[in-house]
């Protein structure tokens, strides 16, 4: 089924037989375009973070993965690791501030005032960095993302 | 790297299902799991579908913030009260009366009389509720004094009687229920911990698909952002304690000087009024008639605007500022009831004391511009000497219907049906209410609205951002329209049952009315707070003015007799002895007197005593529960903070 989804996005490009393993990806402006991903405000960092190459073109390997993390059934850890991927903007590995400013921007489309936007970054920080380094760790987001009531609910579903 | 890492985990996963014995079985599993969740999400989404107007609400709410949605979400339980009222009103009065009572024109109560027949089907009469409209089951006196009606023997005074108490009954229980249940959700309250850190990364809905809905969401978001910053903003706040102090203290001093001031006005202006009237009010022109009227309809108008002008000095969080607004408008409207009442005193004779319940909404609501108290208490003067004349001459209508002499009913002459008349006044005001309140929403925002939009082009000045700008929603004025406006209903019902009926229908249109002059017309505020969790502040509003509306008709009941010609009450003395004279011939004898010896007070007293006692203990242990609510949870905190460290 998900093959069927792959291929027809570019039949010209995308085989039917997998056996040889052929060596195709699909670029970014083709998958960011399906349905499920078309609202989404984290669309481009979200094909970005299960791009192998890293530029945001998807083999089918990768392509299978992403929506095996989106899926209903992947277990809570995993998402969460592929979530602090996905709002780690510069990836560096931390969430610092300016990845939250551009988190947020994305969230309200820019509603928000310059002074609103560093009071929410600062509170944010404040909350969850547990080690003071200023920024957020993959221990301080998991940390975080644990006792959320609405992560499972919300986030990271695309059926 | 990690993405091998999770590649391996992710495969280890599929294998799960892929390999090994009793791999069908699993797979079907799987499958019975998925198709159970999406079940679930079907009917959920499906129960929500079902709650009327959630869409619209949500739709508010995401744009506006919840201070708005409150007061729809108020809104549509109000619907749900009046709704099983008019079920009541309509189904156990109305109904079997229209059904198996005699029809119109077998009595004189329940024909037009001859004089009034010519203009009894024109629209402007029947818009005024009388010609064929007063006469028919819409109000009290068209219902007949017969025990049993028809041939179900359904006992029609009794049930007017019980529907009347039982509709009282419901809504003091329903409101306080609905107090019981918020404190409940009160004291639940939820983690705060990670607010913000939450808000930013759990707050998009992964699955939206449709863009208008992820136009929603994403002002929703934005919205709750906004409503958490004000939070933090003013726990922020630096207050300098006694400069807020000393500016709140003048505040309070400002608001009670604007209180005695209109009362003065009002006091001052009604003893003008008595005066003109003793020199005969065709010496004067309009405005000397009708000053009392608009000078409260005046007062009612410029003094909320300046009670949030004297608010801007006290720095309140826009929630508790919002309570006092309502508190100091609530006063206001109180306060100029009773110095008209008061300035009224020595008119008000005793014969025409029940004109004070319907004297006392329309004080209330200062927005009936028809209304002239002294007029209608001289009208009603004049009846009442009708009525004292044709018993002096011996009763007539009682002689008129006896077998040998035929008379045709709508030659009979009437007494003076006061319930009727009540019931009607209730009637208009409702309906006046409900045009003023549509006339000021398509006036007040549409038209500015409109104005502002297309005469931005030509004006000197900005019109959008200076005066007059987009309207906000008025959030203190509507509720307290709408708990006034219940508080007639309440008041009205026992004399017109149709009263319940006209507010289901009206409410219905006005949340309609309002959802969209909300979207197209007004603006969010500036600072957009989020509404208390509980709505207990407007809740007990609600119940002080139900308390208040059902003291007159309780009055009515207990000490004023009914009309002697209409009415299911008629020929009695007072209009609860429909429950002796229930007891006597409907219950076996025995009944009675345990009735009888029940309603002893000596009997009575310890019951009360004993209700009072009960409530007192109910009362301390929801205290200790809730102390021990608060133990737990900081003990939950302190551990999850140990976790943390080690």
């Amino acid at each position: 089924r998900l093959h069927g989804r792959y291929h027809e996005m570019a039949p010209n490009v995308v085989p039917m037989d997998y056996t040889k393993d052929p060596d195709v990806k699909l670029p970014m402006q083709l998958i960011i375009n399906m349905p499920e991903l078309k609202e989404n405000p984290f669309k481009e960092r979200i094909v970005e973070s299960f791009s192998e190459d890293g530029e945001g073109s998807l083999s089918f390997n990768d392509f299978v993965d992403m929506f095996s993390v989106l899926s209903e059934m992947a277990p809570r850890e995993l998402k969460a690791i592929y979530a602090f991927k996905i709002y780690d903007f510069n990836t560096d590995n931390f969430i610092c501030k300016s990845d939250l400013e551009k988190t947020l921007n994305k969230l309200t489309r820019e509603e928000l005032t310059a002074e609103e936007i560093t009071l929410v970054c600062e509170k944010v920080i404040e909350e969850a960095d547990m080690d003071g380094d200023g920024k957020l760790g993959f221990a301080d987001f998991e940390n975080m993302i644990s006792k959320a009531p609405d992560f499972l609910r919300y986030c990271f579903k695309a059926y | 790297s990690f993405s091998r890492e999770a590649q391996l985990f992710v495969e280890k996963f599929e294998g799960a299902l892929g390999k090994g014995k009793g791999k069908k079985f699993y797979a079907y599993k799987v499958m019975m799991t998925k198709k159970w969740m999406k079940f679930q999400r079907d009917f959920e989404n499906f129960k929500t579908a079902c709650i009327p107007w959630e869409m619209k609400i949500k739709e508010i709410e995401s744009h506006f913030g919840s201070s708005v949605a409150s007061y729809f979400i108020f809104l549509r339980w109000m619907y749900g009260i009046n709704m099983i009222l008019f079920g009541l009103t309509f189904g156990l009065v109305m109904v079997p009366e229209a059904l198996m009572g005699k029809p119109y024109g077998s009595l004189p109560r329940k024909t037009v009389p001859r004089a009034e027949e010519a203009s009894a089907m024109n629209f402007a009469t029947l818009w005024d509720f009388s010609g064929f409209a007063q006469y028919s089951v819409l109000f009290y006196g068209y219902y007949n004094n017969q025990r049993t009606i028809g041939w179900l023997k359904f006992r029609m005074p009794l049930s007017y009687f019980l529907v009347g108490v039982g509709t009282i009954g419901y809504s003091f229980m329903i409101v306080i229920r609905t107090m019981a249940r918020n404190a409940n959700e009160d004291g639940g309250g939820d983690d705060t911990s990670f607010n913000f850190s939450w808000k930013m990364f759990t707050s998009w809905d992964y699955l939206i698909g449709n863009p208008e809905t992820a136009d929603n969401k994403f002002a929703s978001i934005t919205t709750s952002f906004k409503e958490a910053i004000v939070e933090e903003q003013e726990s922020r706040k630096e207050e300098n304690i006694h400069l807020t102090r000393f500016l709140r203290v003048l505040a309070n001093f400002l608001a009670l000087c604007t209180l005695a001031g209109s009362g003065y006005l009002i006091f001052f202006v009604v003893r003008r009024s008595q005066k003109f009237a003793l020199e005969g009010l065709e010496n004067y022109g309009w405005w000397e008639r009708n000053e009392v009227n608009m000078v409260m309809s005046l007062l009612g108008m410029f003094c909320p605007t300046l009670f949030d002008v004297i608010s801007s000095l006290e720095n309140y969080h826009p929630r508790i500022a919002l309570r006092w607004q309502l508190g100091r408008i609530f006063a206001l409207f109180l306060g100029n009831l009773y110095t008209f009442i008061i300035a009224l005193m020595d008119e008000i004779n005793l014969k025409a004391s029940y004109l004070l319940p319907f004297i006392i909404f329309n004080m209330l609501l200062g927005k009936d511009e028809d209304f002239q108290p002294l007029e209608e208490e001289k009208i009603v003067k004049y009846n009442m000497t009708i009525w004292e004349a044709s018993l002096y001459n011996g009763s007539i209508p009682e002689n008129s219907t006896a077998p040998p002499i035929q008379v045709d009913p709508a030659d009979v002459p009437r007494g003076p049906c006061w319930e009727t008349m009540v019931g009607q006044e209730f009637v208009r005001l409702t309906v006046s209410d409900t045009m003023t309140t549509y006339i000021t929403i398509l006036i007040g925002d549409f038209l500015r609205a409109v104005f502002v939009r297309f005469f931005n082009y030509c004006w000197c000045w900005d019109l959008e951002y200076g005066f007059p700008s987009y309207s906000e929603f008025d959030i203190s004025g509507n509720v307290l329209g709408l708990i006034f406006n219940q508080g007639m209903i309440w008041m009205g019902s026992f004399y017109a049952p149709c009263l319940p009926a006209i507010n289901v229908f009206r409410l219905h249109t006005s949340m309609y009315l309002q959802c969209w002059a909300v979207m197209c017309c007004n603006v969010p505020q500036e600072r957009v707070f989020k509404a208390s969790r509980s709505n207990n502040f407007y809740m007990a509003m609600l119940l002080f003015i139900l308390f208040l509306s059902t003291l007159p008709a309780v009055y009515t009941i207990v000490s004023i007799p009914p009309s002697f010609d209409c009415g299911p009450f008629s020929g009695k003395t007072r209009m609860f002895e429909v429950i002796s004279e229930t007891l006597e011939h409907d219950f076996p004898s025995w009944f009675g007197k345990v009735f009888g010896y029940a309603s002893n007070p000596g009997l009575i007293l310890p019951f009360i005593l004993l209700m009072v006692l009960g409530i007192y203990y109910l009362n301390a242990t929801s205290k200790s529960y809730k102390e021990a609510n608060l133990e737990l949870k900081k003990k939950l905190q302190s551990v999850r903070n140990r976790e943390l460290l080690t």
